[in-house]
C-alpha cells in the first residue's frame, strides 16, 4: 500500500463512507415516520436535479452554502470554529441593504455590484470582530461567543427591520424593495439572452461569484503567505509563536475573513432574489456551512461539491416536504445534525477500522 | 553475551520480576523485541539504554499501560497476566513516571489516596493515608507536608508524593523511569538514599536511566538494552562505565568533540539584568547578565526548569521579557515578543522542543524548510504569494547537504525520526547563515550518529565567527562543546567558568545554587 | 420600587434561573470531569420535548421527567461515544447533538401532534403544579418574613427545589466522596488516574451520563414546569450556551453556580417585565435590547472581564496513553 494510496483513502474513501453512513440513519429516521425512504430519496432526486427549475434552486441554495461553507473552512484552517456564520450573514444583509438603499435612482446593478460585495463583506468581517477579538486577547471561546452574537445579531436585525426600515404603514418587517435596475440578473435572464432557455429560479449571478472566491480561497490558503501562516497557527499555535507568526493578527484575519465570506451569501439571498431586506434572509444556510464544510475537509473543491449536495438537500427536500406531509422541512434540520456527527464526530467510527485494515494489509505486503 | 540473564550469583529465592519474550510494536516502530528480564529480589537493578532503546515501553509493559504483543511476566515466581495499571498495583508494582502523574491542583493526601480510597466517603481513607504518611516518611526520609497542594512543591518534592503513592499501595517492587532528570544533584543523593532504604527494607528498585554515573553509584546488577533488544544483565561491580557505554551504542563510542581553541572576537550578544514574569505572576529570570562573543560557544548549563527555557523564550522573540539585550551593541525591544524582529536581528534559534516549536508536524518538509524565514524577500511574490519554486529548490539542497533521510521534500515533518527532524531545523537556522545562534538541546532525543554530525556543525559555526549560546541539560555536551560555561539556578546564573578550568563537580554544585560567594545558599533551599 | 415588585422580581428571577441552574450543574459535572459539552442546549431542547410529549401522552407529568431524563441521557452517551470512545472533536459533536435535537424535535412534534411541532397544551397532572409548603398560608401575614416565605420561597413546582437541592448535593459529590475525587482528578489529569488503576473510560461516561439525567429536568422543566405548559420550538432558546457562560462565570464552582444562574435570571425577569426600559428620560432601551441583554452578559462574561477562570486541565481533549 503506498503513501499516496493511503492518502486517498483518508481524503476520499472514509468522508464518503461518512456520508454514506449519515444518510442511511437518515433513511432510518424516514422509516420511522412512517414514509418510504426509498420513495423519499427518489422524490428528492427528482425534485433536485430532474429539471432546469429543480437544478436552479438546487444551485441557489448551494450558491449561499459555499459562502457559508468557504467561511467555516477559512476558520477551520485557522483551528477556530467558527458557528457565526448565521449571524454574520444577517448582519451582511444589512450591510448590502444600506448599499442598496442609499445608491439613487436607476444605477445600474454593475456600479451597484462591487460597492455591495464590499458591504457584505465589511459587515460579515465586523460582526465576525468581536469574537475574533475577545479570542484572540482574552481567551473567550470563539463557539460561545459566535453563538450569542448570533442571538444578538438577531434581536438587532429585527429592531432595524421594525423600527427603523420598515416600509411606512406595512404590517410585514421588511425593508422597502431596492431600485429594480440595481437587482442582480437573474440566471434564467441571462442565459435567456444568450438563447439557452431556463426555469425561472433565484439563481442569480452571485452564483459565480461562489465559484471565484471557491478558487479564490484555495490560492489564499495553499498559495500565500498569509494563508502558509493560518495553516501553520492552526497546526501548532506554539510553533507559530516560536516563528514570530502572531496569534491575535492571524486571528483576527481568518475570522475576519471568514466573517466576511460568511457575509458574501447576503448577495445572493438579499441582493439576488428579495431584492430588499427581510427577517429570514439567511435561513440556517450559515448553519449549513459546518456540515459542508466539515464533509469537504475544508478544502475550497470539497466544500463547492459538499454546497452542491446541500443544496440538492434543500431543494430535494422542499419538494419532499409538499409530496409527504409528514417530512416536515425539519428533516433537513436533521439530516445535516446527521452528516456534520457522522463525518465530524464520530469521524473515528469508521477511520479506526479502516485504518486498522489498511495497517493489516501494510504487514502483509511486506 | 545475548540472552545471558543470571547475575552470576547463585539463585535463593524467585526472581522479583522475570519476564520472558517480550515484544511490542508500535506502528512500523519495533520498540522491543523478545526482551527476557530477570530481576532479583531485595536489589536495585538498573536498565540502561539510549532514548528510544525501549526501556520505557518495557517498563509500562510491566506496570499494564501498554499490552505486551507477545510474551510472559511472572512476578515472584508465578506467571502474571497485567492488562491494566490495577493488575500490576495488585501484583505490587508501582512505577514512578518521568512525567509525574500528579493531579496538581489536589493536596498530597488527595494525591496519595486516589484510586486507592478505602470506601465511598472520602474522610476515612484520607485519615488513614495521614497516619500511614507519617510513618513512611520516618522509615524512609519521605518527608512530605500532607496538606500541600502539590503544584506548589518543588519537582524533587512531587516525586517523593509520586514514591508515596506506590508504597501506599503496598508496592514490593518500584519502577522508577529516570528519576534523575528533573532533579539537582543533592535531589538526586537524597533520592538515592531513599532508595537504598528501601532495599534494605527488602523491596525490589528498578532504575531507568541513560546515565551510567548513576548506575555505578547506585545500582546492584544492570541490564544493557539497545535499539529494543536487550544486550546483557550485569553485576554492577563486576563492570565499567566503559563497557556499558559500548554496549549501549554498540561501538566504541568517542567522549569528547574534536576542537581547536576558540579565538573569540567582539562581543555580538550582550544581555543586562533580564528579567521574565510569567503568566500566572511568578519570576521566572531574575535579572540575568552575561555575553556572548563572536567565534565562541558560551553554554548554558543546569536542571531543567531553572529559567533556561525562558532565556530562550526571550532571545527567540517567543515572549517578551524586561532588562536590556544588546545585539553588536544595538539595543533591541523586548518589551514584546516578535520572533520575525529576533530573525531580522540577525539571531537564529534552534529550539529545545522541535515537536512543539521548530516544526509543525503536519507541514511538508519543504514547507518546514523555511518556516519562520516564510516572510523572506526570496520566498515571496507580489500579492502576498508564495514563491513555491525556490522554496522546492531550497529545500532540495538542505535535504541534500545534511542528508536528511528520507530524502523526501513532500514528506510530513511527523513523518521523519527524530534525528532527521532535528537535522531539519538545524539546516534552516543554520544555513541563514546568522551572527548569533542560540541552540537549545539540539541532541535530545537523537540518534549517536545524528549527534556527531550536530556537534560538528555547531563547532564548524564557530569556528565561522559566529557567537553561540548553548543551553543544555546534559553537562557531558556543555563540557565537550563550549568555551566557557554559565550555569542556571532559580532563575539565575550561579555562576560562570572557564570551561577548561572547571569540572563536573563544580558545575554539579553550582546547579544545586552553591552561589560564587561562599556558599550562601545551601542545596536544599527548595520549600518543602 | 416597592417591596411587593422586588419580591415579585425575585420570585420570578427563580423561577428563571431554575432551567439554567441544572443545566449548569448538568455543565459542571461533564467539565469537571473534561469533557466539553456545547451539546447542553441541545439536550435541554430534546428533553424538554420528549418530557412534553410523553406527559401530553400519558397525562402525568412524572412520566414525562423520566422520558425527559431519558432523551437526554441517550444524547449524552453518544456525546460519550463520540468524545470518550472515539476520541471525537467534542465541540463538533455539541454542535451536532444540538442541530439534531433542534430538527428531531419539530420532525417528530409535528408527526405525532400534527401542531406545527407544538405538543397539545399540558393541563393537570400532566404539568408539574405549584406546591404550597407548609406554613405559608399561616406565615402569610407575618411583616417582612411573610410575604417572603409566601410569595417568593413557598409556591413554585418541585422542580425548582430539586435545583435547589442539587447545589449542595453536587458540592456534596464532589468534594466529600470518592467518587467526586476521581471526577475531579480525571479532568485536571487524566494520566494519574489511568496510572492509579481507575478507568477514565468508566468515569467520564458516568460523568456524562450525570450531565444527561440533570439536562433532562432542565428540559422537562422547560416544558412542564412553566407557564409554557407544553413544547414550542426552539424552546431552549440558548439557554444551554448560557449556562456554559454561567459555569465559567462559577468557577466550576457549584454555590457560585447558584449564584451565577440567579443572577442570569434577574437579567431575564428585568427583560419580561420591562419591555422598553426608560434610561433616566434620555433614551429608550428597546424590547429587542432587552432580549439579547442576557446573550450580550455572556459575551461579557466570557470575556474575562469579571474575573479569570481556570478551566480544568484536561478539558476537551481526549485521552490518549502518551508515548
Amino acid at each position: 500500500m503506498n503513501e499516496q494510496a493511503h492518502g486517498w483513502i483518508r481524503l476520499i474513501i472514509i468522508p464518503l463512507i461518512n456520508l454514506v453512513l449519515a444518510f442511511f440513519v437518515s433513511g432510518l429516521v424516514v422509516l420511522m415516520i412512517g414514509e418510504n425512504p426509498f420513495r423519499a430519496l427518489q422524490i428528492l432526486l427528482t425534485g433536485a436535479l430532474g429539471s432546469s427549475y429543480g437544478i436552479g434552486y438546487t444551485l441557489y441554495y448551494a450558491t449561499s452554502f459555499t459562502f457559508t461553507g468557504l467561511a467555516v473552512a477559512i476558520a477551520f484552517h485557522a483551528s477556530l470554529f467558527n458557528i457565526g456564520g448565521e449571524g454574520q450573514a444577517g448582519v451582511a444583509g444589512i450591510g448590502v441593504a444600506v448599499v442598496c438603499l442609499s445608491v439613487v435612482g436607476n444605477t445600474h446593478w454593475v456600479l451597484v455590484f462591487p460597492l455591495a460585495i464590499c458591504g457584505a463583506g465589511l459587515a460579515g468581517a465586523a460582526w465576525a470582530a468581536i469574537p475574533a477579538y475577545l479570542q484572540a486577547t482574552r481567551g473567550s471561546h470563539v463557539v460561545i461567543t459566535t453563538i450569542m452574537f448570533n442571538f444578538i445579531a438577531s434581536a438587532l436585525l429585527v429592531y432595524l427591520l421594525v423600527n427603523v426600515l420598515k416600509v411606512e404603514g406595512s404590517m410585514s418587517p421588511e425593508s422597502r424593495k431596492f431600485g429594480e435596475t440595481a437587482r442582480l440578473p437573474f440566471m434564467h435572464d441571462i442565459m435567456g439572452g444568450i438563447g439557452i432557455p431556463l426555469a425561472r429560479t433565484p439563481l442569480n449571478l452571485s452564483f459565480l461569484l461562489a465559484l471565484v472566491c471557491t478558487v479564490l480561497t484555495w490560492v489564499l490558503i495553499w498559495r500565500t503567505r498569509l494563508g502558509y501562516e493560518i495553516r501553520a497557527f492552526g497546526q501548532s499555535e506554539s510553533a507559530a509563536v516560536y516563528a514570530g507568526i502572531s496569534p491575535v493578527r492571524i486571528t483576527m484575519a481568518a475570522m475576519l475573513l471568514s466573517g466576511g465570506m460568511a457575509g458574501m451569501m447576503a448577495l445572493n439571498t438579499v441582493m439576488g432574489e428579495a431584492n430588499r431586506l427581510v427577517l429570514d434572509a439567511v435561513q440556517g444556510a450559515g448553519f449549513v456551512g459546518i456540515a459542508v464544510a466539515l464533509i469537504g475537509r475544508s478544502h475550497p473543491v470539497g466544500v463547492l461539491l459538499a454546497a452542491i449536495l446541500f443544496g440538492m438537500l434543500y431543494q430535494g427536500g422542499a419538494e419532499l416536504a409538499f409530496e409527504m406531509p409528514a417530512i416536515s422541512r425539519e428533516m433537513i434540520v436533521v439530516i445535516q445534525a446527521l452528516v456534520i456527527l457522522f463525518t465530524g464526530a464520530l469521524e473515528n467510527l469508521v477511520r479506526f477500522p479502516v485504518e486498522g485494515l489498511l495497517r493489516r494489509f501494510e504487514r502483509r505486503a511486506r | 553475551m545475548n540472552g545471558d540473564n543470571g547475575t552470576g550469583r547463585p539463585e535463593t529465592a524467585a526472581p522479583a520480576i522475570e519476564l520472558r519474550g517480550i515484544s511490542k510494536r508500535f506502528g512500523p516502530v519495533r520498540a522491543n523485541r523478545d526482551v527476557c528480564l530477570t530481576v532479583e529480589a531485595g536489589e536495585i537493578h538498573g536498565i540502561v539504554g539510549e532514548n528510544g532503546a525501549g526501556k520505557s515501553t518495557l517498563m509500562e509493559i510491566l506496570y499494564g499501560f501498554y499490552a505486551a504483543d507477545a510474551g510472559q511476566i511472572v512476578v515472584n515466581g508465578v506467571e502474571t497476566e497485567i492488562p491494566d495499571s490495577q493488575a500490576a498495583i495488585a501484583a505490587g508494582i508501582g512505577m514512578v513516571h518521568q512525567h509525574f502523574k500528579l493531579v496538581e491542583t489536589f493536596t498530597v493526601l488527595e494525591n496519595v489516596v486516589l484510586g486507592a480510597e478505602d470506601g465511598v466517603l472520602l474522610r476515612p481513607s484520607l485519615d488513614r493515608a495521614r497516619a500511614l504518611l507519617g510513618n513512611l516518611a520516618q522509615e524512609y526520609e519521605l518527608e512530605v507536608d500532607p496538606d500541600a497542594v502539590v503544584e506548589t512543591l518543588s519537582v524533587g518534592l512531587q516525586q517523593r508524593v509520586e514514591i508515596l503513592k506506590a508504597l501506599y499501595r503496598n508496592a514490593d517492587i518500584l519502577i522508577l523511569d529516570e528519576p534523575t532528570g528533573v532533579l539537582t544533584p543533592s535531589e538526586a543523593d537524597h533520592l538515592f538514599r531513599i532508595l537504598r532504604n528501601l532495599r534494605n527494607q527488602g523491596k525490589t528498585v528498578l532504575l531507568i536511566t541513560h546515565k551510567l554515573r548513576e548506575i555505578m553509584d547506585v545500582t546492584d546488577s544492570v541490564s544493557v538494552m539497545r535499539r529494543g533488544e536487550m544486550k546483557a544483565t550485569l553485576r554492577t561491580e563486576a563492570t565499567s562505565p566503559e563497557e556499558l557505554a559500548e554496549l549501549m551504542v554498540g561501538r566504541k563510542v568517542l567522549l569528547s568533540v574534536e576542537k581547536r581553541p576558540s579565538t573569540p572576537g567582539e562581543i555580538r550578544l550582550d544581555v543586562e539584568n533580564l528579567s521574565v514574569t510569567d503568566k500566572t505572576g511568578v519570576a521566572r529570570l531574575k535579572g540575568i547578565s552575561f555575553s556572548v562573543r563572536s567565534g565562541e560557544i558560551l553554554g548554558v548549563a543546569g536542571v531543567s526548569g531553572n529559567g533556561q527555557s525562558e532565556l530562550l523564550a526571550v532571545l527567540g522573540g517567543i515572549s517578551p521579557g524586561t532588562g536590556q539585550i544588546r545585539v553588536r551593541g544595538q539595543t533591541i525591544d523586548i518589551s514584546r515578543a516578535d520572533g520575525q524582529a529576533r530573525r531580522s536581528d540577525g539571531i537564529a534559534h534552534v529550539p529545545e522542543d522541535r515537536q512543539r516549536l521548530g516544526l509543525v508536524m503536519a507541514f511538508a518538509q519543504w514547507e518546514n524548510a523555511v518556516f519562520g524565514y516564510h516572510a523572506a524577500p526570496a520566498y515571496c511574490r507580489q500579492l502576498g504569494l508564495t514563491n513555491r519554486r525556490t522554496i522546492f529548490e531550497t529545500a532540495d539542497t538542505w535535504i541534500q547537504k545534511y542528508d536528511v533521510r528520507p530524502a523526501n521534500k513532500n514528506l510530513a515533518a511527523s513523518r521523519f525520526s527524530g534525528g532527521n527532524q532535528q537535522k531539519i531545523v538545524i539546516s534552516r537556522e543554520f544555513e541563514r547563515n546568522p551572527d548569533i545562534l542560540i541552540v537549545g538541546q539540539p541532541t535530545r532525543g537523537v540518534d549517536i550518529g545524528a549527534i556527531e554530525f550536530i556537534h560538528r556543525q555547531i563547532i564548524a559555526l564557530r569556528d565561522a565567527g559566529k557567537a553561540i549560546l548553548l543551553v543544555s541539560v546534559e553537562l557531558d555536551e556543555i563540557l565537550s562543546l563550549s568555551d566557557r560555561v554559565a550555569v542556571m539556578f532559580d532563575g539565575r546564573i550561579s555562576g560562570e567558568r572557564i570551561t577548561a578550568d572547571t569540572d563536573e563537580r563544580e558545575l554539579g554544585l553550582l546547579m544545586a545554587g552553591m552561589t560564587d560567594k561562599g556558599g550562601s545558599r545551601t542545596p536544599e533551599v527548595l520549600p518543602e | 420600587m416597592t417591596f411587593e415588585v422586588i419580591l415579585q422580581l425575585f420570585d420570578s428571577s427563580l423561577r428563571l434561573a431554575t432551567p439554567f441552574l441544572l443545566a449548569c450543574l448538568a455543565g459542571l459535572f461533564s467539565e469537571r470531569a473534561g469533557i466539553f459539552d456545547i451539546g447542553l442546549e441541545g439536550k435541554m431542547l430534546a428533553g424538554a420535548f420528549c418530557a412534553a410529549a410523553m406527559a401530553a401522552i400519558s397525562g402525568s407529568a412524572w412520566i414525562g421527567l423520566m422520558a425527559g431524563m431519558g432523551i437526554s441521557v441517550l444524547l449524552s452517551a453518544l456525546h460519550g461515544l463520540a468524545s470518550i470512545t472515539l476520541r471525537g472533536n467534542q465541540l463538533i459533536s455539541g454542535v451536532a447533538i444540538n442541530f439534531l435535537a433542534s430538527g428531531l424535535t419539530v420532525l417528530v412534534g409535528q408527526n405525532l401532534f400534527r401542531l406545527g411541532g407544538q405538543t397539545p397544551q399540558l393541563k393537570g397532572n400532566a404539568r408539574f403544579s405549584e406546591i404550597t409548603l407548609p406554613f405559608a398560608d399561616t406565615l402569610r401575614d407575618v411583616p417582612l418574613i411573610g410575604p417572603v416565605y409566601h410569595d417568593l420561597i413557598s409556591g413554585h413546582n418541585i422542580l425548582v427545589y430539586i435545583g435547589l437541592a442539587a447545589v449542595p448535593l453536587t458540592w456534596w459529590v464532589l468534594f466529600r466522596t470518592r467518587f467526586g475525587l476521581r471526577l475531579r482528578a480525571v479532568g485536571e489529569n487524566p494520566g494519574a488516574v489511568d496510572t492509579a488503576g481507575v478507568s477514565v473510560v468508566r468515569l467520564r461516561y458516568e460523568a456524562v451520563i450525570l450531565c444527561g439525567i440533570l439536562c433532562g429536568i432542565a428540559g422537562a422543566y422547560l416544558s412542564l414546569g412553566t407557564s409554557a405548559a407544553g413544547f414550542v420550538r426552539e424552546m431552549s432558546a440558548g439557554k444551554g450556551f448560557i449556562a456554559l457562560a454561567a459555569l465559567i462565570f462559577a468557577k466550576w464552582q457549584p454555590l457560585n453556580a447558584l449564584y451565577a444562574c440567579l443572577l442570569f435570571g434577574f437579567l431575564e425577569a428585568i427583560g419580561t417585565k420591562y419591555q422598553n426600559v426608560d434610561v433616566w428620560g434620555l433614551f429608550i432601551l428597546p424590547v429587542q435590547f432587552m432580549q439579547a441583554l442576557p446573550y450580550i452578559l455572556t459575551v461579557v462574561i466570557l470575556a474575562g472581564f469579571v474575573g479569570k477562570a481556570i478551566p480544568p486541565k484536561a478539558g476537551g481533549q481526549p485521552y490518549v496513553k502518551e508515548e
